[in-house]
């Protein structure tokens, strides 16, 4: 148990495995599609594609014609491209059942000195060249099996980085290799950026290319695509920093971040959640940076620090090849690739690295940077329940003013979601828009009542009046925002002051509306009258603000034997004419008074008078029995007379 | 010439029959007795009219004696705790006339009202109360001796009768309620989370209550004990705070460590949190709120317009590392909800006095609040803005609505053209003094609906 709270970070249980790196066995990763593939002596003795989940295998064989160098599938896996020399890229057509006819189509790129370092599917049919000389885009016709040229664009490459998934190029270009050409990649678009320079550390020596494919990145980072430059120092006593460059459409990739590894040699980048991840070699040793973290800035440039100490990944159990084996992680065979993938090829592995946040919260000591932190985070909602939750436990208990910047943090989020889903509801926004709240972690009122304010029922040690001004700075907070509170939440507050006979506390708390009116409050503060004998008047006064409980106020009026405020009040808000008679008239008979009951008999028979010009009352009002009454007391002569017509 | 009195206290005692049963012993009866000067005689012979007086109404009613009248003085009786009674007599005001070449003094006893000198007598006691606590109490704490209970009572009273001012005593003396600032549901949800978390970091601190300049805005204290409080804050602490302010002996805005000054500072307690040789005084008050009888500090700071009470056990230890801490965790906060709500209430003008047409009284038993615009201020410094008999008026409209408890509405047009409506509704009062000369009663009857429908509109008022 305590063994795992030191590792937040770990590999996902499930790896896919695949045939390990052998004298005959290649192994290519296409971080395009997530696919490994296992490729025996030259595909003669057959690939083996497993990815992007360990489930996914296809397998086929293929002619050898020499040693592989790359190979990946088009998007819809009906292609596949394999490049066995510097010049040309061979094509396979596959079936729906992933089978092949085995014959193959070439294309070589253009002009003599012209070598291909790389090449990536722009689309179903579309791929792009990426040669020393710059980018070649061709149209595929399988059918035909033949391809067309559709753009080129001439640069001089050193080396390329791709992010396949946002369609960006960087291109290396320049003796020393730090001016990069970012190129935006779409079906049938090539759309070359404005370039860069990245600064060296030292000015080069040589005419020798300084920045390397090794030391960049390409990163899609809350929704912002940067570069991300390791830069090591020329002397290893000074820590090496990333530094981010933000990619901008209109104008060159600007210099955002720089974040401070305090050490030096190998390192490798993942990016996980939102978070720059850095492996150390050495140490064996990963950090964290969180750029949205608060952080210092010099006004252009924002420093960031390691949102923790360097700890370890945690060891993970492999099955080799009969049991299980724990390993420890930062193998000298580790190979990273973007975003979050881990690939040993020795071991025959491939992994996605997560982070467990569950180990962070007693890492991050300070609770409000710890939520902040998780509000960031995907899947962090219950985490973050059980964080508020914990923050109430006598023992754990954080003071006041901590929950409160923390439940203000909370309703930020759920406002900001709020708002946009107004918008869009709204027709101001498009629809598409919420989609990227999915990813959020919103958390409401229910959420808070279910997880966190429950914790009063278990947890019989905490004092009220932390209870009720914990609910207080949660209300206090949703009203900031200006959302409106749910019942439950005054309800439970409500109990609380009832149970600790703080009845004249929740009278202020209505008196300034802190619990907003409504039907179900009125009818909660009329069931307190017994114990606490203002809570009528308060009722009584919701009722009336909130103008459709006319008819709740008459049976509040009739009940305690109120005929003639309730005759005043039908009265005064003009309802004379349609209330039942009855009703009336039975509260009348059952207060015993008959000169109350009288008075509501001619009050009703100068109604009926006026209505019908007749004083009597009608079959369908049910009076017989109030009529036969008022004659017993009165006297048939003491009814209105019927005007002779 | 025109010899005219006015009300005064005429004299003030205190006195338990059990003390002294046996003949000759009459005198230890006496617990106290203002004025001071009178002789043990007649002092004897007052409180055994009382005790008389007492068993002799016993025989017609459950109810003790309330009031005894003659035609010079009217005597009010309470039985503040079992066998506890406290008279005072205050002289009927009277004026001399001639008739008939005959002078003789006319006593205008409708000008005393039981249920005004009532309350005045009531408050006399709850005030001691809360500076004393119960004469039981005193009584036990001291074991039993009765020398400790007089000389508490002459500490406290011998001061206090001096500041009655009786001839103002009226309507909201019977009310004794308490005006609460209306504020918005932020704002006052600001100062709540404040107050908790002040209670939450200084534990000691057992209630807190929040006031804007004589308006209450939340009392942590039960309702009795803040009517009490609230009178003796607003009626002597607060003005006596200003007047020292006025004179500029303790006029100083601190500064808070990190830079930028606050407002804030102590009413009672240290003057000056920069000389830790004074802590100045805090009073002791009583409280009834958990238990009865619970001893407490009362530390109050102000800044700008809004204070804030703190009860402190007295069993706890206030060093000047305390007052420090407080003021530095309540200086920079309240001079903000201070500014905040000073912005939501621009001084209101005098102008907004000046309305003719109508002035209104407005009290809810359930929680106290009172408002009036008869009174130009709750200290009663600048008098009102109604005649005194109209004013007096309202006093026996309340009078008659209170005996038979019910629901109902007087409408009264005095002599001197005024119209006076007093109107009863669940438990709230409201009364309506009207300036217009030539209105009928149908016009008068459909202004003050106008006038509830404006002011009353958020409350279950019939009309």
């Amino acid at each position: 148990m305590e063994e795992t709270s030191t590792h937040y970070i770990e590999l996902c249980p499930n790896p896919i495995r695949f045939e390990p790196v052998g004298k005959a066995n290649n192994v290519f990763f296409d971080d395009a599609n997530r696919q490994v593939f296992a490729v025996r002596s030259g595909g003669a003795m057959g690939v083996v594609v497993k990815g992007p989940d360990d489930k996914s295998v296809i397998q086929f064989r293929m002619e050898s014609r020499g040693d592989v160098m790359s190979i990946k599938f088009s998007p819809d896996k009906k292609i596949l491209a394999v490049q066995r020399s510097f010049k040309s890229v061979e094509f396979v057509n596959f079936l729906d059942d992933m089978t092949t006819d085995e014959l193959e189509y070439s294309q070589t790129c253009k002009g003599k000195s012209t070598q291909i370092i790389s090449f990536l599917w722009t689309g179903l049919y579309e791929i792009i060249f990426i040669t020393n000389h710059g980018l070649e885009q061709y149209q595929i016709y399988p059918e035909k099996r033949t391809l067309k040229c559709l753009k080129t664009i001439s640069l001089q490459v050193n080396w390329v980085v791709c992010m396949p998934e946002n369609g960006i190029l960087l291109l290396s270009s320049g003796s020393t290799g730090n001016t990069l050409h970012p190129v935006q990649v779409r079906p049938g678009v090539l759309n070359k950026l404005p370039k860069f320079e990245v600064d060296l550390p030292a000015a080069p020596k040589s005419n020798k290319v300084s920045l390397v494919e090794r030391d960049v990145t390409l990163a899609n980072i809350y929704n912002q695509l940067y570069i991300v430059v390791l830069r090591h120092q020329p002397s290893a006593n000074v820590g090496a920093e990333i530094v981010l460059y933000q990619l901008q459409k209109e104008s060159p990739a600007r210099k955002s971040d720089v974040l401070k590894l305090d050490m030096s040699g190998r390192f490798a980048i993942n990016i996980v959640d939102n978070l720059v991840m850095v492996h150390h070699q050495a140490s064996k040793t990963s950090v964290i940076f969180d750029i949205q973290q608060s952080s210092e800035s010099d006004g252009f440039i924002k420093y960031h620090y390691p949102v923790l100490s360097p700890l370890p990944i945690k060891p993970f159990k492999l099955l080799l090849p009969s049991k299980f084996t724990l390993l420890l992680p930062y193998s000298a065979n580790w190979i990273v690739f973007q975003p979050d993938i881990v690939i040993d090829a020795k071991l025959g592995c491939l992994w996605y690295i997560k982070i467990n946040l569950e180990p962070l919260v007693t890492m991050i000591y300070e609770k409000t940077t710890l939520i902040s932190f998780l509000l960031k985070r995907k899947e962090s909602k219950m985490v973050i329940l059980s964080v508020c939750q914990k923050m109430l436990i006598p023992g754990q208990q954080a003071n006041l003013h901590t929950i409160a910047t923390v439940y203000d943090m909370l309703n930020t989020v759920f406002k900001s979601y709020r708002d946009t889903e107004a918008q869009v509801n709204n027709g101001e926004l498009p629809h598409n828009v919420l989609n990227s709240w999915k990813k959020k972690v919103i958390i409401d009122q229910s959420d808070m009542f279910t997880h966190v304010f429950s914790v009063y029922e278990d947890c019989k040690d905490i004092k009220y009046k932390f209870m009720v001004a914990v609910l207080i700075e949660y209300i206090r907070s949703l009203n900031q925002f200006n959302m409106a509170v749910q019942h439950y939440l005054y309800e439970l507050i409500i109990n609380i002051l009832v149970n600790n006979k703080c009845f004249y506390q929740l009278h202020q708390f209505l008196q300034y509306h802190v619990l907003s009116d409504s039907k179900p409050l009125a009818c909660l503060m009329l069931s307190l009258e017994s114990v606490y004998q203002p809570a009528h008047q308060l009722a009584l006064d919701m009722l009336k603000r909130l103008q459709t409980a006319n008819e709740e106020i008459i049976e509040v009026l009739l009940s305690k034997q109120q005929l003639l405020q309730a005759l005043r009040f039908i009265r005064s808000v003009g309802i004379v004419d349609t209330v039942s008679s009855r009703k009336f008239l039975e509260a009348g008979l059952n207060t015993n008074d008959d000169m109350l009951f009288y008075t509501v008999f001619k009050f009703f028979e100068a109604r009926n008078l006026r209505l019908r010009s007749n004083p009597r009352f009608q079959q369908g009002e049910h009076c017989e029995l109030y009529v036969k009454h008022f004659e017993s007391v009165f006297g048939i002569e003491a009814l209105a007379a019927v005007p002779v017509s | 010439m025109n010899v005219k009195g006015h009300v005064t206290l005429k004299n003030f005692f205190i006195f338990n029959s059990n003390y002294g049963p046996r003949e000759g012993e009459e005198e230890k009866k006496t617990l106290y007795f203002f004025p001071s000067t009178t002789d043990i005689d007649s002092q004897i012979k007052a409180i055994g009219l009382c005790e008389a007086v007492v068993k002799f109404t016993e025989t017609f009613s459950d109810k003790p004696c309330e009031a005894l009248h003659t035609q010079k003085t009217k005597q009010l009786f309470l039985e503040a705790e079992p066998d506890f009674w406290i008279i005072m007599t205050v002289a009927v005001p009277f004026s001399k006339k001639e008739k008939d070449d005959q002078s003789y003094y006319e006593y205008r006893e409708e000008d005393v009202q039981n249920s005004v000198y009532r309350a005045v007598l009531l408050q006399t006691y709850k005030m001691f109360k809360l500076f004393n606590g119960t004469f039981v109490n005193i009584l036990e704490r001291s074991g039993g001796d009765i020398s400790s209970l007089k000389h508490r009572l002459e500490h406290f009273y011998s001061r206090y009768l001096l500041t009655l001012k009786l001839h103002q005593s009226d309507l909201l003396d019977v009310f004794n309620g308490i005006s609460f600032l209306p504020l918005d549901k932020n704002t006052y949800l600001q100062i709540q989370c404040l107050i908790n978390r002040l209670e939450a970091l200084f534990p000691t601190i057992k209630y807190t209550a929040f006031l804007y300049n004589d308006q209450l805005v939340w009392s942590g204290l039960e309702q009795d004990d803040m009517r009490t409080m609230y009178k003796y804050l607003t009626t002597s602490l607060f003005p006596s705070h200003l007047d020292q302010e006025l004179h500029g002996s303790s006029t100083r805005s601190s500064m808070t460590a990190p830079g930028g000054t606050h407002f804030g500072k102590f009413v009672t307690g240290p003057s000056n949190l920069d000389d830790s040789s004074s802590l100045g005084k805090v009073p002791r008050v009583f409280i009834q709120s958990d238990t009865e009888n619970e001893e407490c500090y009362l530390l109050v700071y102000k800044a700008l317009s809004a204070s804030i009470c703190m009860l402190i056990s007295v069993n706890s230890t206030m060093n000047f590392d305390f007052f420090r801490t407080v003021d530095g965790f309540l200086g920079a906060q309240m001079s903000k909800v201070a500014s905040d709500i000073s912005e939501q209430y621009p001084r209101k003008s005098v102008a907004s006095n000046t309305d003719p047409q109508f002035k209104y009284v407005y009290f809810n038993h359930m929680n106290l609040a009172q408002k009036t615009t008869v009174h130009i201020d709750i200290r009663k410094l600048s008098g009102v803005n109604i005649p005194q008999e109209t004013l007096r008026l309202l006093g026996d409209i309340n009078s008659d609505l209170t005996r038979d408890n019910e629901d109902g509405e007087t409408i009264v047009k005095t002599a001197s053209d005024f119209w006076v409506v007093g109107k009863k509704s669940d438990q709230r009062e409201f009364y309506v003094v009207i300036n217009q000369k030539n209105a009928n009663l149908i016009e008068i009857n459909e202004e003050v609906k106008k006038l509830c429908s404006t002011h009353l509109n958020s409350i279950f008022f019939l009309d």
